[in-house]
């Protein structure tokens, strides 16, 4: 038998006896028969471990992993050595959602972590056990909004969010029937003005990203205040590592901040797994989707966790649940939670200001090759957008050759970069050697 | 497996002034974030030096049981064995440190990995196409249904609004629809657990014109084959209506029968069941959603990328290893697997529904309810003797629901081992019950109070050290 089947012959027999059968094809006894496959797979054969490999290594090489300066939400940060070694664990990996408290302690116990970090970074009250990524993270804050407002139906949408996470916000408002408006952007930033214009009793929520699509850290102070004017929610997305250093949503006075926690030394990986987070003001805990871990004790006495406030999941409330999410992002969060102990209060706070200065270093040196411009006048954190004076498409297509993935062209002359702690001065020089030929 | 609970918490070891990171020296001159950027305080995120954290989650690791520990029989989960060789694979850093937006002349293999799944995906199924896009089952349900709802809409149809659920359906099911704007209309199990198809046509000549759909599980949440498939299929399409196929109970068909062939248009796959990759204590699952030729051009912006691109990659290896032969194995050892449990177990547990099963089945707790001892306590106990308990009081079609799934991976002798477990506790139920209903015993910790939990919530380390001054 194939070596993931442990039935011999003789365990067949018996087990044929027990049941009553004299043959596997009788298992399917009332199967009909015109449903039945008969046929053979159209798959290859079976392969060793060593063709495996193979099969990977061939797939591999033809990939080519680039030096990264590309964000656009996804940022090639660090990730400790100790994070992979210790999410292999295979009691980590190889179990379920904790429903059984008292042998899943150890999932249970770094997800209460995990939430006690998220609401240190968003400086919200409040974190759910995590969720897909940030794009769908986002849209569920929309319907959340939706649900904890009274018969308000559209939600409003700066135009300096990610166009990624606005397409996924806008497939389900579609499908959940909330209209979305669009706020939009002068000069690269939410303009206030024009927000408090759209804004009316019929608006649920309001949702900005900070630092906005163009890496630029927005002024949101009054934003907050106008929206609770009119009984709207703040949502705000942020790139979950910024926070260490950057105004948090709770300080700019969000309701619900949500983002993807990649940048919490998550690889890349060609755009998943990634974790997403949400966390909230203790008002809304309720309206919450997700799972949510909670303190309790045993009937011994110990101090246990366990997953509560489940009357808003969907295996009890059923089409009248929060959310249809019935998982969280488990090891993802688990990663993110290690990270996030291992760099601690001074780690994380590093890598942000080496990634500010990094994408500032490389931003003057880049307009002083005369071919770059800055085109937005605003502060940014660690990615800006340029307008290049050459053939955008001939650069990044020198860069490539040359091993580096040479920011993201959003136009036929504007190219976005970022910088993160891993990038040396060496490749920072090099990329502007090769941009300014 | 810990029997003495590890109970810290990492903030709790947390000393100011040590760290566990090291970064390189600022090269870059003076560039400081300007302070009307900065938060006022810094994020209270803990302070350990590197042997700390990993002694921390390797203990915490150990309060943990997973599939690689022992038998996992929990029903609907199919906890199968997560092979080695995907994890290698899915780490390999020719696909770990690509960006999901490089240039495609980059990223070939990438790309060349999940046209591989998909077209494996598509023969085992029957089905014409598939997006990798949804991150987990149910996010496949949701994106299956808008796929169902755009094919509708696409045609003028907009009415239809309804998607029949059976009364057996996971509560996944119906929120689905809840989120894609849809509503629910139970159909009726008849005795035998199977859809009243007698119900079916009721409900079809009532509301006709308002289905977009039917989901089902096949075989169903009871474990059993609907084999009024063909009619129900035919009933629904002549309504106008789509087929939905959930895949949370695959397993048992690989090598017996292709949804696509029973007639599905629409489904969803958890790879993370039948396709072998980790749980993960609750995720990164992946939710792939195949559909008929002629729905993929409906298939929705459900997220910005690849999905989980490295538990397609996972599956990939999965199918691979196993080759065309002994994939269609993986349903037929599955339930004959299930089939002995439940023949080994059925004179003192109670089979509501008699008959062959498929990957699992469901007992309504002991046949001797005279003692008091409930399916919790069987569950609680089953943790004593170094099981996971099975999945229980669900469905919601008995009171003492145990539902029962041992995978194609489990020997004969773990099983054997199982079964007398089984039946040792429910003579323990008649000569000894307190010590059942007092289980666990030999866990790190014993049953938790749920109520003190929800009734007044401590959900971070902030709230706990508040509520203690």
């Amino acid at each position: 038998m194939f070596k993931y089947f442990p039935h011999t012959d003789a365990d067949l027999q018996t087990m044929f006896r027990k049941v009553g059968i004299k043959s596997l094809d009788d298992l399917y006894a009332e199967v009909p028969e015109q449903i039945r496959f008969r046929g053979e797979y159209q798959l290859p054969e079976e392969m060793s471990e060593i063709e495996v490999r193979q099969l990977f290594d061939k797939l591999g090489a033809q990939n080519k992993p680039l030096t990264c300066f590309a964000g656009a939400g996804v940022y090639d940060h660090y990730t400790p050595s100790a994070i992979p070694q210790l999410l292999s664990r295979s009691e980590f990996l190889t179990s379920y959602t904790p429903y059984q408290a008292e042998i899943s302690q150890g999932t249970l116990h770094y997800i209460f972590e995990y939430q006690s970090m998220m609401t240190e970074l968003t400086g919200m009250d409040i974190s759910n056990a995590s969720m897909y990524d940030g794009t769908t993270a986002t849209a569920e804050a929309v319907m959340m909004a939706v649900a904890a407002g009274k018969k308000q139906n559209k939600v409003l949408v700066s135009e300096t969010v990610d166009p990624k996470t606005l397409a996924v916000v806008k497939t389900y408002a579609h499908f959940h029937g909330i209209e979305i408006e669009m706020v939009p952007a002068k000069d690269g930033v939410t303009d206030l003005s024009t927000l408090n214009s759209q804004l009316s009793a019929d608006v649920a929520g309001v949702l900005v990203q900070q630092p906005n699509f163009y890496g630029i850290v927005e002024d949101y102070a009054g934003f907050a205040d106008a929206c609770h004017n009119q009984k709207s929610l703040f949502i705000m997305n942020s790139v979950a590592a910024d926070l260490a250093i950057l105004k948090t949503p709770c300080e700019w006075g969000a309701d619900i901040a949500v983002g993807d926690g990649q940048s919490l030394g998550i690889p890349m990986q060609w755009g998943g797994p990634y974790v997403g987070y949400m966390c909230c003001t203790e008002k809304l805990i309720r309206k919450m989707p997700g799972r949510i871990v909670g303190m309790t004790q045993d009937n011994r006495g110990l101090r246990a966790f366990v997953l509560t406030l489940q009357a808003r999941e969907q295996h009890i409330r059923r089409q009248k649940a929060t959310s249809n999410i019935c998982s969280n992002q488990s090891l993802m969060a688990l990663w993110a939670t290690v990270y996030m102990s291992l760099m601690g209060k001074q780690g994380l706070k590093e890598a942000a200001e080496l990634s500010y200065a990094g994408a500032h270093y490389l931003c003057d040196e880049l307009l002083k090759t005369g071919k770059f411009s800055l085109v937005y006048n605003h502060p940014f954190f660690n990615e800006f957008v340029v307008r290049y004076s050459g053939d955008v498409d001939a650069l990044q297509k020198r860069l490539t050759d040359n091993g580096i993935f040479g920011g993201i062209k959003l136009d036929a002359e504007k190219l976005m970069f970022a910088v993160t702690e891993k990038r040396t001065k060496e490749e920072i020089d090099n990329l502007v050697k090769l941009a300014a030929l | 497996m810990n029997n003495r609970l590890y109970g810290n918490l990492i903030f709790e070891l947390s000393q100011e002034g040590r760290s566990g990171y090291s970064l390189p020296k600022n090269q870059f001159g003076s560039y400081e974030v300007p302070a009307s950027m900065r938060r006022k305080e810094d994020a209270a995120l803990p302070e350990c030096d590197e042997m700390t954290v990993v002694r921390h989650y390797t203990n915490l690791s150990a309060n943990n049981f997973g599939v690689d520990n022992g038998f996992y029989p929990l029903g609907s989960c199919t906890m199968k064995y997560n092979p080695k060789i995907n994890e290698e694979v899915a780490a390999l850093p020719q696909f770990a440190g690509l960006h999901p937006l490089q240039p495609a002349e980059t990223v070939q293999g990438a790309e060349e990995v999940c046209r591989q799944l998909c077209q494996s995906l598509c023969e085992l199924t029957g089905l014409y196409a598939f997006t990798l896009k949804p991150f987990a089952g149910a996010h496949g349900e949701l994106t299956g249904l808008m796929v169902i709802r755009k094919y509708h809409e696409s045609r003028g149809d907009e009415a239809r609004r309804l998607v029949i659920v059976p009364d057996s359906a996971h509560g996944t099911n119906p929120a689905s629809a809840a989120v894609c704007g849809l509503d629910i209309v139970e159909v009726k199990s008849l005795s035998d657990g199977t859809v009243d198809v007698e119900a079916l046509k009721e409900l079809l000549a009532q509301h006709g014109s308002e289905i977009a759909a039917m989901m089902m599980t096949n075989p169903n949440t009871l474990g059993l084959f609907e084999k009024q498939i063909p009619e129900i299929e035919k009933l629904v399409h002549a309504a106008g209506g789509l087929m939905y196929y959930d895949g949370a109970n695959l397993n048992p068909m690989l090598g017996a029968a292709r949804p696509g062939d029973m007639g599905f248009d629409v489904m969803h796959i958890n790879l993370h069941k039948t396709f072998s990759t980790p749980h993960g204590g609750g995720g990164p699952g992946a939710g792939p959603v195949g559909v008929r030729k002629g729905l993929e051009p409906f298939f929705p912006e459900v997220s910005p990328y690849h999905g989980n691109f490295t538990v397609a990659m996972r599956a990939l290896a999965y199918i691979r290893s196993l080759g065309r032969e002994n994939i269609k194995l993986v349903g037929p050892l599955a339930t004959l697997n299930a089939n002995y449990i439940k023949e080994s177990l059925k004179d003192v547990y109670e089979l509501p529904i008699d008959g062959l099963c498929k990957h699992e089945f469901v007992f309504d707790g002991l046949k001797d309810k005279s003692t008091g001892v409930t399916t919790m306590d069987v569950a609680k106990r089953l943790l004593d003797y170094g099981y996971h308990a099975p999945t229980i009081y669900f469905p919601l079609l008995f009171h003492e629901s145990l539902m029962i799934e041992p995978t194609e991976n489990e020997s004969k002798e773990t099983i054997d081992g199982f079964i007398c477990v089984m039946r040792k506790i429910a003579g323990e139920a008649k000569t000894n019950p307190d010590e059942v209903k007092s289980a666990p015993h030999l866990t790190p910790i014993g049953r938790v109070d749920d109520v003190l939990a929800a009734k007044h919530p401590v959900v971070t380390y902030k709230q706990m050290v508040n509520d203690n001054n």
